[in-house]
């Protein structure tokens, strides 16, 4: 009998399964599969920006030692290879639909980014196919870039794509804006500020690899790949680039390093060495180095907004008005166009009332790394305007910036709420996250911290954002209807094998968030299944029935509903063949954990009893029943979810360097209910490490020409253990009301509420320095030229 | 990278003999020439590996000086009770360069010959006036750093270990660059007698003197004789990280608190 110890169900920390193997090493990536006969390729990228391409020769290459073949996007063109696909369709304010430019796996014609794949050299080691791709003689001719996106949509500017005017892809708005100014119209006080969204480049742990292989025999493709969501790439890749059908490809996407969104996408590479494999007939494998990784990983985030607030003399908010660039880069990246739309504008009311809002949106081609989504993805750039937003309000109508907030948050009897921008919340409670977070910080006690800081020397500041994010990605007819060109429903599969242990194939996809335990814990609390006997299988299309993979906090949400849609399967199932073992009536049977009874008996079974007899049919209801206990469920979930909470920073900057040094991080999120509690503090804790490195220390730069100038850890600087602070993680539930685990999500809240948080109490430090406008990151010298500059006009 | 010979010499006769090719290069701990070969930013025809050269090891006191060998890893400097009682500011000074990786790996010889602006031995050498003693000459630190990656080292002359004079007071501070931690703006000071050096790293394409700071500190050995010192921001470096004004400034706090950490 299955007995299962009440703490590894929902609620408990459990130790992650998945760590054995990861702390000793012995996780499989996708670089540590090879190949017999494994070729390796190497691929020669621009240098260039912006540049037309002459010629290509590739004879001195081709010649070279070890070289197998070299190929260029006029190989690719001759074999009808299609351009990398496009997720998502915005249509602009007059109905057209967004400019979608072609956007080849190899340069055809021109290169539009410092990193565009121009030809790949593949060879028997992954030097020679280096020397190869250093011996390929490329003729460009520079052509002007287009790289800040402000210059890039003006008359005159370089065209990145010869046939998009204006470099604009799309003019895009939500809202009606006669409503808006009505209301600003009403307004005692409009408060505006611009504000830019430092655009970050990923770098996740494990830099992207793919391995290409193709069986004659049966006329079956391999990918082996680092993604967060191999069915898709298996859609988008089969369907739309290599035209090879879903039966003859399978796409592996085994342990991977991390994604934080960098590898939902896809890329280019995939393409290369599933079609170089097949032309070949021998295996190719590719991974990136640390640089390349940085010129070709999609970037995330890059907005330049102007944002107004309009507020009544009480301080309620009458309507927001909102104008943002976004860069797209130089091609558009799998789901770009949805980030700086459906999952931006639509979160501009976040935690208040707002009752209009207005919002444009340019999309901007520029000759850079395409940028998409990045943990948060628009719910961070969102956020940060309405946060900052709303202290340099209180600042400016003298009213308490947490008053401010609480005079505008949607009260708790008003769920479920309608926003202005399309968005129906379901459940929430900020006063409490906002209570709680104040008690836990010591907000109160802040000013005798900041004088005692002050006789050290140091300038001390505190800040809140009181957030609000959508995720769980999402309604399929929803997300449809606004563009998507895919469904974002869930799959999963459990297998009661026949001796009682469970496997679990989900759609879902690992990449460091703990899947094989948390899901795990769900079959224990619900089946009762120890979770040592439950296996979680993910990221193998020839495995997983079908799956849309991990994004947008969604796995839990939607993949965990689908799984708990599987069980109540079996537990139906498991019912009818108990009540033919017991010779009961169906109705009669119940479930808990484990073990079927005869209601008011003492007559069980146990789950293994049902198994055995279901894969074992001699004493079983054939006539009405198939063997066998397995079952799969699409789960496609009503809405999306929305965690929210408040954050608060606390920091200390030394006037004399600039330095901004985290002395207190304390956040209070409400994700739902909780399965594991370990994994969500890790989760929370990761997301507001990557908030912090926006705030404080993370930033893409490029030249005027278009040049990488942070294209390695020398110049980008990715948060370390000492740039953090203590970070102190609560929560504060209410449940989801629309799946049946009451979750919401995790894996981004960290990244999306903490930036705000950061530089609210960056301004707060400098508050004698009259600081209203601060762009992210708040680096040493940015803080020391503001404290030097108030100085100066202080002695002045 | 690129494919080279590999030789490792037992001796110093037979480095320099190695190291006649001209497109030879000399490796020790490797902490800045591998990733440059990695990148494939360099290309030797050979690497001469100095590590089995066992009269480059070592640290040792020699009348009124420490003398560390050329081989000598930054962690053996940083826990080296000679260096700790005779210069404790150039203990203190290994045990702040990069992380434990580099320092378990790089070496003072290595740091020294290649005179990165960003390195912190430099600052060292300079500003305590040590000698460079090479495989065939001593040479004064005065005249050793001669600019961006640039020394008075000759074609196939190696540096064999460094003598720095013990001094009565020493202090370092540094600013670190935010993403690389390498040296933003450094000073390292020192007095001996009423002799007076400050060394400025980081914040110049070559570590200087700053005569200005040391001229007050001869006058008045403290903190605040140096507060009002401008650094100017002539010619000093300027990235995305940081403008010259900004270096130029840090200086002026960084001397403040290398003369407050001497004492």
């Amino acid at each position: 009998m299955n007995v299962v110890a009440p703490f590894e169900g929902i609620g408990a920390s459990l130790r992650r399964k998945e760590d054995f193997r990861f702390l000793r090493g012995r996780g499989a990536y996708t670089d540590d599969f090879n190949r017999q006969g494994q070729l390796h390729a190497w691929i020669l990228r621009s240098p260039h920006a912006h540049a037309r391409l002459t010629s290509v020769d590739t004879a001195a290459a081709a010649a070279m030692p070890g070289v197998v073949a070299v190929f260029t996007g006029a190989d690719m063109a001759k074999d009808n290879i299609g351009g990398l696909p496009c997720g998502w369709q915005i249509h602009n304010k007059d109905g057209s639909p967004m400019a979608e430019p072609p956007h080849p796996v190899l340069a055809q014609g021109k290169v539009r980014h410092v990193g565009d794949p121009v030809a790949v050299a593949i060879a028997a080691t992954r030097e020679q196919a280096r020397d190869a791709a250093e011996a390929i003689a490329v003729t460009y001719d520079v052509l002007p870039a287009a790289v800040n996106m402000l210059e890039a949509v003006k008359p005159g500017a370089p065209a990145v794509h010869d046939d998009v005017a204006g470099n604009l892809c799309y003019d895009w708005h939500i809202g009606d804006k006669a409503v808006l100014d009505a209301a600003f119209a009403q307004a005692a006080k409009i408060v505006s500020l611009d504000m830019v969204n430092n655009r970050l480049i990923p770098n996740a742990m494990e830099p992207r690899a793919a391995l290409g292989e193709f069986d004659p025999n049966s006329g079956e493709y391999t990918l082996h790949t680092t993604s967060q969501n191999p069915h898709v790439i298996r859609l988008l890749m089969g369907a739309n680039v290599l035209h090879i059908p879903e039966s003859k490809l399978r796409v592996v996407a085994p342990d991977v390093g991390g994604g934080f969104g960098s590898k939902i996408y896809h890329y280019a590479e995939e393409a290369i060495v599933t079609w170089s494999a097949g032309k070949l007939g021998r295996p190719v494998k590719w991974t990136a180095d640390r640089s390349e990784s940085f010129m070709s990983d999609a970037h995330g985030r890059d907005h330049i907004s102007n944002a107004q607030l309009a507020l009544d003399a009480n301080g309620k908010i009458l309507g927001l008005k909102v104008h943002t660039h976004a860069n797209m880069g130089a091609y558009l990246s799998t789901f770009a166009p949805c980030v700086p739309t459906y999952l931006y504008a639509t979160l501009l009311a976040g935690t208040y009332t707002t009752p209009v809002i207005y919002c444009e949106v340019k999309a901007v081609f520029t000759n850079t790394v395409p940028v998409d989504a990045y943990r948060g993805a628009g719910r961070p750039e969102a956020t940060f305007l309405l946060e900052r937003l709303m202290d340099v309000a209180a600042a400016e109508t003298g009213i308490d910036r947490v008053e401010l907030r609480r005079r505008n948050f949607i009260p708790n009897d008003a769920f479920p709420y309608q926003t202005p921008v399309a968005l129906q919340y379901d459940s929430g409670n900020y006063t409490a996250t906002l209570d709680q977070a104040l008690a836990a910080a010591d907000w109160a006690g802040f000013e005798s911290r900041r004088a005692e800081a002050a006789r050290r020397g140091k300038l001390r500041g505190i800040g809140c954002s009181t957030y609000l994010e959508a995720c769980g990605i999402a309604p399929s007819a929803v997300v449809g209807s606004l563009g998507a060109r895919a469904g974002l429903y869930e799959v999963g599969t459990i297998r009661v094998h026949p001796t009682g242990s469970v496997t679990v194939l989900t759609g879902a996809h690992s990449h460091g968030q703990g899947h094989e335990t948390t899901f795990a814990q769900l079959v224990a609390d619900k089946l009762g299944v120890p979770t040592a006997q439950v296996d979680i299988v993910h990221g193998d299309t020839a495995k997983v029935p079908f799956g849309m993979g991990t994004y947008g906090s969604r796995s839990l949400a939607v993949g965990g509903s689908a799984m708990m849609k599987a069980m109540d399967k079996i537990i139906a199932k498991g019912k009818r063949i108990a009540a033919h073992l017991m010779e009961a009536d169906v109705d009669d049977i119940e479930f808990d954990r484990g073990t079927f009874r005869v209601a008011g008996t003492d007559k069980t079974k146990a789950l293994v009893d049902i198994s055995v007899a279901a894969y074992v049919p001699h004493n079983y209801p054939i006539e009405e029943l198939e063997p066998g206990l397995e079952e799969t469920a699409f789960y496609d979930p009503k809405n999306f979810t929305y965690p929210g909470g408040c954050h608060i920073a606390e920091v200390e900057i030394c006037p004399d360097t600039g330095k901004v040094s985290m002395v207190n991080f304390t956040a209070v999120d409400d994700v739902g209910r909780v399965i594991n509690p370990m994994i969500v503090e890790g989760q929370v804790q990761g997301g507001i490490a990557q908030g912090i490195g926006q705030a404080l220390l993370e930033t893409c730069v490029y030249d005027a020409d278009g040049q990488l100038l942070s294209g390695s850890m020398m110049d980008y600087t990715m948060p370390r253990a000492d740039d953090l602070a203590p970070v102190s993680v609560a929560t504060h539930t209410t449940l989801c009301t629309h799946n049946p685990l009451g979750v919401k999500g995790c894996g981004e809240v960290g990244a999306i509420g903490s930036p705000p948080a950061v530089i609210n109490a960056v301004v707060d430090a400098l508050r004698d320095y009259g600081v209203r406008s601060l762009d992210m990151p708040a680096t040493p010298a940015k803080m020391w030229q503001i404290i030097n500059g108030g100085r100066r006009a202080a002695a002045e | 990278m690129y494919d080279f010979a590999y030789h490792k010499p037992g001796s110093v006769a037979d480095a320099v003999k190695l190291l006649a090719d001209p497109d030879a290069k000399a490796i020790s701990g490797g902490h800045t020439l591998l990733p440059a070969l990695k990148h494939r930013l360099n290309k030797p025809s050979a690497l001469v590996d100095l590590s089995g050269i066992a009269e480059l090891r070592g640290i040792k006191r020699v009348g009124n000086a420490i003398v560390i060998g050329a081989l000598t890893r930054h962690v053996e400097v940083a826990t080296s009770a000679e260096v700790a009682a005779a210069i404790p500011a150039l203990a203190y000074m290994a045990s702040h360069i990069g992380d434990v990786q580099v320092r378990n790996r790089g070496t003072i010889g290595g740091s020294v010959s290649n005179n990165d602006p960003a390195a912190d031995y430099p600052a060292a050498v300079l500003g305590l006036g040590a000698t460079v003693h090479t495989s065939s000459r001593k040479i004064a630190a005065d005249d050793f750093f001669q600019g961006m990656f640039t020394t008075a080292l000759e074609p196939g002359e190696i540096l064999t270990a460094i003598e720095f004079p013990i001094v009565d007071k020493a202090g370092y501070a540094k600013m670190k660059n935010p993403a690389s931690r390498y040296v933003m703006a450094g000073v390292f000071v020192s007095k001996a007698g009423g002799a007076v050096r400050v060394a400025v790293n980081g914040a110049g394409p070559c570590v200087f003197r700053q005569a200005a700071m040391e001229a007050a500190l001869a006058a008045n050995w403290s903190p605040d004789a140096v507060a009002n010192i401008r650094q100017s921001p002539d010619n000093l470096n300027a990235d995305i990280h940081g403008s010259a004004e900004y270096r130029a400034h840090l200086v002026g706090v960084m001397a403040r608190r290398a003369v407050a950490a001497a004492g």
